[in-house]
């Protein structure tokens, strides 16, 4: 099958690969860019953890065309890091306490991200609904909407 | 429709660790000319802490930063033997092995270092930033890093030791049955609140008050964070999760995260935990394992609820709200018990 020319913004670099009809993003972000942040856990919409922004916009990359994003600007964890600066949720993530084996961790950090980017001090319910969609085995949730909550605050508070 | 509220009790008393074949593990120290030291071990950690917990038993033992300790796991190829992560026992049975494989390795840094200044061993001591002085004379001082190059380019010695923990294996006695599975035991007791609704069975967390007593405490936060993620996950074995929903019968079973049901985080209700610390006798510093205990008491204290709210006694996992609605419906209504 002849493959299809696709260019996108990549964490703000611009990036041109060659795909295949039906690849989706989160294939094509870690074998074809080399990107492996998003993780890979359901295949379908039902773990959250291939979780990634476009234009903004929280997306399930598996569930994502990869041509679907063709001129439009895709933000992964791989991203958020200010050169060697954590991220404040990094950050809070790590003083709170928020990962244990880790798998979740790249989809619940860009949950909060787009929360946060849209609403800097959300409430406890907002930062629930906000990660509602992506599935934790280890943690109990706590640790990581307390983390969310601290970022928020600045990272003063240990909820 | 009425949603009824119980209120249910469990404790355990759980064994660190199994029995079988004597449940050993090994750890390997070394030094490298930098004074820096390496733990070997095969032990994995999943993300319980079992690698920050060692690198701080291996540094306390040999007296050094823990930034001047590397843990490295997970490697069955090439690192000592390990039974596994599992059964609460990473920091009793893999601690008890770094502090032997360090106590040995210390011995070797302090026979080096006395050979350097020219004392006994017996008269020096670790400062715990780095460097080995004579007891009462802190200016008769050199640092590991210096005792490690002197030890490997002049005196031609290893600094490094080996550890194994091994319990000694309890036969069983053929007239009573009698024996002893474990040489340590934590304990928990945990109180479960939940509301039942008696049209849908569905069942929901209202709060969840625990203690749990787990030797000493090696690094509070990490207990912390077993504690608090462990509890939510016999919320979920209590409640939700089964591989085999129409068990004995396979099929229809879950295929995916979207079928095999966990609670998310809008399911997730207060817990306040408390921690007892009573130091075991044959733990590392007086650690127990803070690991599997935490989801075991969440179990048998959510099946205990659910009866005192509504009068029914499931017994078989998960407790779905089909189950709870079946059991309701037998016995003619919900009958809430009192609360106590």
């Amino acid at each position: 099958m002849a493959k299809t020319p696709l260019q996108f913004s990549h964490n703000g670099r611009d990036v041109a690969i060659f795909v295949d009809g039906g690849t989706n993003l989160l294939v094509a972000l870690r074998e074809l860019i080399g990107d492996m942040t998003p993780k890979f856990g359901c295949g379908q919409g039902g773990c959250g953890t291939c979780s990634v922004l476009i234009d903004g916009e929280l997306h399930l990359s598996c569930l994502t065309l990869a041509e679907t994003v063709a001129g439009r600007s895709v933000e992964t964890l791989d991203g958020i890091k200010d050169g060697p600066n954590l991220h404040p949720l990094q950050r809070a993530f790590a003083d709170n306490f928020a990962a244990q084996c880790g798998y979740c961790t790249p989809g619940m950090l860009m949950a909060a991200k787009a929360l946060l980017d849209r609403n800097p001090q959300p409430s406890r319910a907002e930062v629930v609904e906000a990660i509602s969609g992506n599935i934790c085995r280890c943690t109990g949730y706590e640790p990581i909407i307390n983390a969310v909550l601290a970022a928020a605050s600045g990272g003063r508070a240990r909820a | 429709m009425t949603r009824h509220r119980g209120r249910g009790i469990a404790s355990v008393n759980y064994p660190i660790g199994m029995n079988l074949g004597g449940d050993p593990s090994q750890a390997l120290v070394h030094s490298n000319p930098s004074g820096k030291f390496t733990v070997a071990l095969s032990s994995i950690d999943l993300g319980q802490g079992m690698k920050s917990v060692t690198r701080q038993i291996c540094a306390e033992t040999l007296g050094v930063p823990v930034e001047d300790v590397y843990v490295d796991t997970a490697d069955s190829d090439t690192g000592p033997h390990c039974m596994g992560s599992f059964a609460s026992r990473g920091t009793h049975r893999v601690g008890n092995a770094v502090m032997a494989a360090a106590r040995e390795a210390r011995g070797v840094m302090m026979e080096a270092a006395a050979e350097e200044l020219e004392v006994n061993a017996a008269d020096l001591e670790t400062d715990g930033r780095g460097n080995i002085h004579v007891k009462g004379a802190p200016h008769r001082s050199i640092s590991t890093k210096d005792v490690a190059i002197a030890a490997q380019f002049k005196q031609g010695k290893t600094i490094s030791g080996r550890g194994i923990f091994l319990v000694p294996l309890s036969d069983v006695d053929p007239e009573t049955g009698e024996m002893s599975p474990a040489t340590c035991y934590a304990h928990a007791c945990l109180v479960a609140e939940v509301e039942v609704d008696d049209e849908t069975g569905e069942v929901d967390m209202v709060r969840m008050d625990s203690a749990y007593e787990l030797g000493r405490a090696l690094n509070p936060r990490l207990v912390e964070q077993q504690l608090v993620g462990g509890a939510w996950m016999g919320v979920s074995h209590a409640l939700y999760e089964t591989p085999e929903p129409y068990y004995p019968e396979p099929v229809h079973g879950p295929r995916d995260f979207v079928e095999y049901l966990m609670p998310g985080p809008g399911d997730i209700c207060p817990h306040d935990i408390a921690v007892l610390e009573r130091p075991a006798p044959d733990g590392p510093f007086g650690a127990k394992g803070p690991g599997e205990m935490c989801a075991n008491p969440v179990l048998p204290a959510v099946a205990n609820a659910i009866f005192n709210a509504v009068g029914v006694r499931i017994d078989d996992l998960p407790i779905t709200p089909e189950k709870v609605l079946r059991a309701i419906k037998a016995q003619g209504g919900a009958r809430p018990q009192p609360r106590r």
